[in-house]
């Protein structure tokens, strides 16, 4: 399944710059160090943790896609660093247990 | 990180690529506040380099593009309400009197405040892997002072490198013992 896909099953796209890119695996965190020496090249990354360091080690781990659940909010200037670094930043409303659920049934 | 002591780790390991002969680590504990220095006398960052090593997409290694030393201290000290300060001066604007000084703030009794850790062990990798260069560890809490300074031991080791098994073995028990009558 490709990240722009996921837009069809309720999640919303705060920073697309490369759509197409497939998604293999998940991995969930929010301790950015750990997350940096784990998350899999091409997993969905969820996550609720929203500053610059994100989208950091979300292009360092080369995750196909930053998920963050739970609704948060993550600042415009913030957003233009994603679109810039050219890392995908996609939202869902649900709790992280529910967002990985979701996700599973979809890349299954 | 997990624990303080590893990004004690990354940032000290800047002030000995930064060519220090002295990095010092202070932590001082003050009721619920923490305050973490790394203070060394390496060559120094320029105003517009200091602004940008909080940026995560700074870094001095060619190897990859984003380096997350600075940054993840920040966060770890900004998540607790406390803050992150560098002041440097270059060994061009002051032969004499250069370094950069790293100060973070942290409030200890809060939920996301991260634990110290193992700052032993930091200090032993430190000292293994740089036995050319000085380092002074203190840290103290409510007037317990656990101290580490290795230009004394220099002094009394005179040639024994200070990374031989035997030396890093005693520094291990020194700290560890100091550590047990830390209350």
């Amino acid at each position: 399944m490709k990240v722009k896909d996921l837009l069809e099953h309720g999640f919303e796209a705060l920073s697309l710059p490369d759509g197409d890119r497939e998604i293999d695996g998940a991995y969930i965190g929010d301790l950015l160090s750990w997350v940096m020496g784990r998350a899999q090249m091409d997993n969905a990354w969820i996550t609720i943790m929203t500053n610059v360091n994100v989208i950091a080690v979300a292009s360092l781990a080369d995750t196909s896609c930053v998920i963050l659940a739970e609704g948060v909010d993550m600042s415009d200037e913030l957003v233009s660093t994603a679109e810039a670094k050219d890392v995908n930043i996609l939202r869902s409303n649900d709790p992280t247990y529910e967002t990985a659920i979701k996700l599973s049934g979809l890349i299954a | 990180m997990k624990e303080l002591s590893l990004n004690i780790l990354d940032v000290a390991e800047n002030s000995v690529k930064a060519g220090a002969t002295l990095t010092q680590i202070l932590l001082t504990e003050e009721n619920t506040l923490l305050t973490l220095e790394i203070i060394d006398d390496g060559c120094g960052m320029s105003e517009d380099v200091v602004r940008s090593v909080t940026d995560p997409f700074y870094t001095t290694r060619e190897t990859r593009k984003v380096g997350m030393g600075i940054p993840l201290l920040k966060l770890a000290a900004e998540q607790t309400e406390g803050e992150l300060t560098i002041t440097s001066v270059t060994e061009e604007a002051n032969p004499e009197e250069h370094g950069t000084h790293v100060t973070a703030t942290f409030n200890m009794d809060h939920l996301d405040f991260t634990p110290i850790g193992d700052v032993s062990s930091t200090i032993l990798t430190l000292i293994q892997g740089h036995p050319d260069t000085d380092f002074l560890f203190q840290h103290t809490k409510d007037g317990n002072v656990v101290r580490l300074d290795t230009r004394e031991l220099r002094e009394v080791l005179e040639d024994v490198p200070l990374n031989s098994y035997d030396v890093l073995e005693w520094v291990g028990a020194y700290l560890r013992e100091q550590y047990d009558e830390f209350a």
